[in-house]
């Protein structure tokens, strides 16, 4: 057998709580978040960064969990989609996804939420253009794009698009 | 995920002079892992040999933008967002922020980098094309010292390149000779967004009087390197952009260019769009 | 009809657990002691397996081995019959069919171990496609390659060719597409003496599963249980695939004596399940001079793989659709499923319908040319009319009015003054963007074909509980596409109460019934049905025992049941499915009344084609469809603009690379589906008239939009560029070769 390499300790930030995991230096960080910190509502969807489920926020920046190595995460400030709502108050990204038909199977959802948010972040009267192409690293089978337009539009009209 | 985590190993060097010694304390051994967009995938497929990675994301001496009257010159791990997000680069080279836009998507692209994308030297990879029209020059450290590279000659052969055991790029050097020039870049994938290339053209021209006073010409996925056409190049310059020179160009194209059927797309494929688009760059000339 | 909450857009059941990242996927669930499980599979398409060899540094004695000898029941995933095995034991008969099975607590020690084993195979001549397989060139299933095959006759159609002022016959291809559920295939599963079988998974249809594993395991209906956990997205390739992942994760359960989780990464998914059916259809068509059919000659082959799974039924769909809503009096129907040595082929939204539906819509453009008159209008002059026959002999007894939609999504389209426009405009021959608009028209039957839905005997129940919860017993499954919501909205309807007062019980075999698979477009209108029936069922019992009174508040039901069930326990209702009386099928001549309900439709595609490197764009797309009644319109407009992208998909970007019968694209990167960016608005409208069967006169529209997506496309692009479009996915490359001389 290989040798094994040792496993490390990350400390981070992870949905506003501090965070520390022991994984090895290459787990994905997809993984750790759900297998070490049980916060599985981030998803995998294809293992090769292009479906875009595994979307967080590492230090602001829209990222494809699967492709980040934990040991990239040490120092990092993470937001999750169990990091969206705050106390029980959806975010209204959230809140347009189940009123405007945005979500269906929901398995894209969190990282369609997040990629929205972080869109919204950027860019906070977006055109329609710019709606397409921000979420466009966000494969969705279900839905055809179109609801999710509406919903992210539905979310600017509120007027609420707190980061 | 098919790799077997246990047998990797990545550390942190504090600096780059700390990384450049460990990678020359065993040659070949380590090597650079900047934002992991390539080598996460293979990671993931199992299909990762390498077993050694010294974590460079962090490293200052490789980040950051400078600009002079004669350069501007990038960070190795200049990520394609900050690319895109620079106001001289939008301006004065408009070719590397289209090439950085149509990579991958907004998350790959605030984690790939522009060193990792030279030293993964994929013949698709969108952004050297640019790189080669813009004159770039490329520096390559080591634990050695340094030395600076023409980017249109790094790659030799398919991901063969002029980069030994040791080295890593440090930072990219684009010439600012190339304001009011005309340019143009397309990239033909398999779809508008998330595409890989089936053929990505990037030009340059210098407009005197209606003839080309000089011209930059790059192609990817049309060669086991990126393609810097000097032949069509040599052609064009002096010449009008017309029907009179069109065909000449065509073929001294198609005779420079060797693509191949692949997965997403089939050399003849290749060939007839290259020709395409060089006849829409040679229009963009003339207009 | 006035309604209260059907027809409006109630938010969906579970949205707000699906938007928190609480919904609970299979993979998100653990056990205690979980081992994780792989599988290892052939690297030959056909062949004799000589040896398995497991070589490598790793440390066998702690893996959970199984092979076919493990099987305590029959090898088999049994579905319409019994030929294909769970784990090959002597023969393979498709490039990554399952031999062994591996469970270990290290998923990463696993995949290493995965690599490590060796199997011997000695090849075997193997056939990958249709002509192939027709040709007999080698026989590798029953007699003569054919899982079935279909015979429809109507009038003479022979005699109607001879003599016919046109006659115009045409070849037509589809390719094989991946359902692509962002959401790859998993399975955990559990073996005790106490509870017997017990998985838990991503799936369609729980009773298949259950069905299979009985016999997989030679158990009885009361060993094995099936648990459907939150399902991220199907469109019918979890349909039967599941049962396969089930058995092989509940064998390595029985033997470790451990749960243990399957989930497959992408690419073993794309290369090991089912993909929809390729095909070749072939017509040959007379008409008069003016445009009228005289005769349908249509032979229709699709590819089903090495087994016969479901190819049967997928045959029966699409040759009962291969001749479409027209008035036709002589047709002729040929079809057969055959075996190649590919992985088999499966359910796919649409089941074969995609595929005859693309050959005709394309096909009938063409006659419409060779006459020399407008594609409309050659549909205007042959449109069914209430009261006349369809091909397999069905008398249209519901309103329908073709040209109607027709005119409507002409108008919504702008199709009239476009086809002109556009044709004008390209004929200048400089531009280097050609556009295009073209249309398809087209029926979908919703529902088990013909006894279909006699024998699969549906059945829901439901059950008050004291404080007026209403839950709903059903085997139907969510998977997306809005189950739980409107079978809340169906049953608050007819027992006038919210739908939050309604709660879906989680699919699971012990405790719900056998409602059918969730597919055929048969949720909403004969599920839905038998929701509404046992919610007045439940009423019922209420109202004739007196507790309540006409005219009762939502308040008055909670405090009814209370009373009930103090006096009387259990308050349940269960109403199985009755076919109704006037709906006649023969299977042996397959004629009659194949469906209940035909939702009807009209789409039109704008295109762009970008003639330096023959990309497509669709630019613009109508779809316009008449389905009885929209239980909830936010759900039913999400349903066909998500059917419509999959059916852009089909006609333009997915296509799947075969190489020895093995799909060699199988990653994301390269198997290609429209993102945000591909896909232009995609406008829905709805009619309706209402359908006596169907819950508040609902139909069935969920597999609708994969019919006529990819013909109006094909038409639009032929419009644009006057390419004969025969074959899809139109990829770049073919159309490039079709666009240009072809240089040296």
């Amino acid at each position: 057998m290989p040798e094994r390499a040792r496993k490390i300790r990350v400390s981070c930030v992870v949905n506003g709580e501090a965070a520390s995991f022991e994984a090895y230096p290459m787990a994905r960080l997809l993984d750790v978040l759900r297998e070490e910190l049980k916060l599985t509502g981030t998803k995998e969807g294809c293992g090769e960064g292009e479906c875009g489920a595994c979307s967080i926020e590492m230090d602001g920046a829209l990222v494809n969990s699967c492709l980040v190595p934990a040991l990239q995460a040490q120092g990092a400030k993470i937001r999750t989609i169990e990091g969206l709502a705050i106390g029980g108050s959806l975010h209204a990204v959230q809140q347009a996804f189940i009123s405007h038909g945005g979500a269906q199977c929901g398995i894209c959802t969190p990282g369609m939420i997040l990629a929205a948010v972080n869109l919204l972040a950027r860019y906070p009267q977006p055109e329609g253009t710019q709606i397409r192409e921000g979420l466009s690293g966000n494969l969705c089978r279900c839905t055809g794009y179109m609801k999710i337009f509406e919903s992210v539009l539905a979310a600017v009209r509120q007027g609420e698009t707190r980061a | 995920m098919r790799a077997y985590l246990p047998a990797y190993e990545m550390e942190t060097p504090r600096d780059l002079a700390a990384a450049l010694r460990r990678m020359a304390s065993e040659p070949g051994v380590w090597k650079p892992f900047a934002g992991g967009t390539d080598l996460m995938v293979l990671l993931e497929a199992g299909k990762l040999p390498h077993k050694k990675f010294l974590n460079i994301w962090n490293l200052a001496e490789l980040r950051g933008i400078e600009v002079s009257p004669e350069h501007v010159t990038l960070g190795a791990l200049t990520t394609y967002a900050e690319v895109q997000r620079h106001e001289i680069l939008t301006r004065d080279f408009p070719l590397m922020c289209r090439a950085a836009a149509e990579t991958g998507s907004v998350a790959t692209q605030n984690r790939g980098t522009l060193g990792g994308n030279i030293a993964n030297a994929s013949p698709a990879a969108d952004s050297p094309p640019a790189l080669i029209v813009y004159d770039a020059e490329i520096e390559i450290v080591s634990a050695r010292g340094s030395r600076w590279v023409h980017y249109a000659s790094f790659h030799t052969e398919y991901k063969k390149m002029n980069l030994h055991a040791g080295e890593l790029v440090r930072r990219i050097r684009l010439t600012r000779t190339h304001a009011g020039w005309k340019q143009y870049f397309r990239k033909v994938g398999t779809r508008r967004a998330q595409a890989i290339s089936k053929i990505c053209f990037a030009g340059a021209a210098r407009m005197e009087a209606g003839r080309i006073a000089d011209v930059r010409i790059a192609l990817g996925s049309v060669a086991p390197t990126v393609l810097h056409a000097v032949r069509v190049e040599k052609l064009l310059r002096g010449q009008r952009p017309g029907s009179a020179i069109l065909q000449a160009a065509q073929d001294a194209l198609s005779a420079e260019i060797a693509p191949i059927d692949d997965m997403r797309s089939t050399a003849r494929y290749r060939r007839h769009v290259a020709r395409n688009l060089l006849a829409e760059f040679l229009e963009v000339l003339a207009a | 009809m006035e309604t209260r909450v059907i027809g409006k857009s109630v938010a969906r059941k579970e949205g707000r657990e699906k938007v928190t990242g609480r919904a609970r996927y299979v993979d998100d669930l653990s056990f205690p002691g979980m081992l994780h499980g792989v599988t290892v599979r052939s690297p030959a398409a056909r062949g004799r397996i000589r040896a398995i060899h497991f070589e490598g540094e790793i440390p066998w004695h702690e893996f959970t081995i199984v092979t076919a000898r493990d099987i305590p029941g029959k090898n088999c995933i049994a579905l319409l019959i019994e030929d294909q095995p769970c784990l090959a034991a002597e023969f393979v008969n498709h490039s990554e069919e399952a031999i062994v099975l591996l469970a270990h607590h290290d998923k990463y020690l696993l995949e290493e171990a995965r690599r490590a084993v060796r199997i011997e195979i000695e090849p075997l001549p193997a056939i990958f496609s249709i002509e192939d397989s027709l040709a007999r060139k080698e026989i590798i299933w029953g007699q003569d390659n054919i899982f079935k095959s279909f015979h429809v006759e109507k009038g003479d159609v022979d005699g109607a060719c001879t003599g016919a002022a046109f006659v115009v016959e045409g070849t037509y291809e589809t390719g094989a597409q991946e359902q692509l559920y962002i959401e790859p295939q998993g399975m955990i599963a559990q073996v005790s003496e106490a509870e017997g079988v017990t998985v838990w998974g991503s799936l369609q249809c729980p009773h298949y599963v259950h069905k299979a594993l009985m016999i997989l395991f030679g158990l009885p209906r009361e060993r094995i249980r099936v648990v459907q956990t939150e399902t991220g997205g199907g469109f019918g390739g979890k349909e039967e695939y599941p049962s396969m992942i089930a058995a092989h994760a509940a064998l390595l359960a029985r033997k470790s004596g451990q749960p243990v989780k399957i989930i497959y990464d992408r690419a073993e998914d794309m290369v090991a399940t089912t993909k929809r059916h390729p095909s070749r259809t072939r017509h040959r068509t007379a008409v008069d001079l003016d445009g009228k059919l005289l005769a349908m000659d249509i032979d229709f082959t699709v590819d089903g793989g090495a087994y016969e799974t479901l190819s049967p039924v997928v045959l029966s769909r699409g040759t009962i659709h291969a001749a479409g809503p027209y008035a036709c009096p002589n047709v002729r129907i040929r079809s057969r499923a055959v075996a190649t040595n590919a992985p088999p082929h499966g359910a796919f939204r649409g089941f074969g319908a995609p595929q005859s539906v693309f050959a005709l819509e394309r096909h009938l453009d063409r006659v419409a040319e060779a006459v020399g008159i407008a594609p409309d209008e050659l549909r205007r002059r042959n449109f069914i009319r209430e009261g006349q026959m369809l091909a397999v002999g069905q008398v249209v007894k519901e309103k329908v009015d073709m040209n109607g939609l027709m005119r409507r999504a002409f108008e919504l389209s702008g199709f009239h003054v476009k086809r002109k426009q556009f044709a004008a405009e390209n004929a200048d021959g400089r531009g280097a963007v050609k556009k295009g608009i073209g249309f398809a028209s087209f029926l979908h039957g919703a529902g088990f074909t013909g006894s279909g839905e006699e024998y699969l005997a549906s059945e829901v129940a439901m059950e008050a509980i004291a404080d007026g919860t209403v839950h709903i017993l059903a085997g139907s499954t969510e998977m997306g596409q809005g189950t739980n919501t409107i079978f809340a909205q169906i049953a608050a309807e007819a027992m006038r109460l919210d739908c939050e007062q309604i709660k879906i019980v989680q699919p699971d075999t012990a405790y719900v019934p056998n409602s059918g698979p969730t597919v055929a477009s048969r949720t909403a209108m004969i599920v839905g049905k038998l929701v509404e029936t046992a919610g007045l069922g439940l009423l019922k019992l209420l109202t004739d025992g007196g507790f309540l009174q006409p005219g009762y508040t939502a308040a008055d039901f909670s405090r009814a049941c209370g009373e009930y069930v103090a006096k009387h326990g259990p308050l349940k209702s269960f109403v199985k499915y009755e076919h109704p009386r006037d709906l006649h099928w023969d299977d042996q001549k397959y004629s009659g009344d194949a469906y209940g309900a035909y939702a009807w439709a009209v789409y039109v595609a704008e295109v762009s084609v970008d003639m330096r490197t023959a990309e497509v764009l669709v630019n613009d797309f109508v779809a316009v469809q008449e389905v009885g009644k929209v239980i909830n319109p936010v759900l039913a407009a999400g349903q066909i603009e998500g059917g419509v992208a999959q059916g852009i998909g089909f006609a333009l970007y997915e296509n799947v690379v075969w190489q020895e019968g093995r799909m060699v694209n199988a990653q994301m990167t390269n198997y290609v589906m429209p993102t945000s960016v591909d896909l232009p608005a995609i406008r829905v409208y709805f009619e309706e008239v209402p359908y006596g069967r169907g819950p508040a006169g609902a139909k069935g529209i969920g597999e609708l939009p994969l019919d006529g997506t990819a013909p109006a496309i094909a038409n639009a692009i032929a419009h644009a560029t006057g390419v004969d479009v025969r074959r899809i996915p139109i990829t770049a490359e073919s159309l490039l070769e079709m666009l240009e001389p072809v240089h040296a």
